[in-house]
């Protein structure tokens, strides 16, 4: 059974890597990221069982932290651009 | 008992296989960006809870169940915060959730 579940997440990773590389935006992708971030925690929870080695969860714990921070620092940097973008666009523009 | 436990985390281990493929073929094919977060928090609440839920009834009462509980739980915490971050940065950029116009294609990036 782990068996199935690994393949229905890798192929889930996959559909994620590809709307990443395909996202027209910049927040579709950081969307797919997070997505297989979460993705990789759940299928190193599974591969622990599946491989009968249970260390593998702190693994997982710790991806789960760093996936979280980093998405948070590039919406943060990405929302600080855009803001930044409009603006240089209203300073033109009044000017 | 033991033989029950089994088929009850097989059922959860593939109903969460199930929802986490849905979400993934939905994040790859809906129309636009907030569509899109809508397929992908399917697999962040729903497809976490039933495999970690399956796995959980695999490890038994150990350390193993109680680190995956952690995870699980910093997951359901995390999950609609990264979620509500990307949606506050995206509104904030200007993309706008537009149902009459649904497709991403006339926005540029």
């Amino acid at each position: 059974m782990y068996f199935v579940v690994t393949f229905a997440l890798l192929v889930t990773m996959t559909l994620a890597l590809v709307r990443a590389l395909l996202g027209p935006t910049v927040y579709d992708r950081v969307l797919s990221v997070n997505m297989f971030g979460t993705k990789t925690v759940l299928l190193l929870s599974v591969i622990a069982f599946l491989a009968g080695r249970p260390d593998f969860l702190d693994l997982a714990l710790a991806y789960a932290l760093i996936n979280f921070i980093g998405v948070l620092a590039v919406l943060e940097f990405f929302k600080s651009r855009a803001s930044r973008r409009e603006e240089e666009l209203r300073g033109e523009g009044g000017g | 008992m033991d033989f029950a436990l089994d088929i009850i985390s097989w059922i959860l281990l593939a109903a969460g296989g199930a929802f986490v493929l849905v979400g993934g073929i939905g994040a790859l094919r809906m129309p636009n960006l907030y569509t899109r977060m809508h397929a992908a928090s399917v697999t962040d609440t729903m497809g976490a809870v039933l495999v970690m839920a399956g796995v959980m009834l695999q490890a038994g009462l150990t350390l193993a169940t109680f680190k995956l509980a952690a995870i699980l739980l910093f997951l359901l915490i995390t999950s609609p915060t990264a979620s509500y971050a990307l949606a506050s940065a995206a509104m904030l950029a200007g993309i706008k959730p537009d149902a009459g116009q649904a497709a991403d294609l006339e926005q540029d990036s």
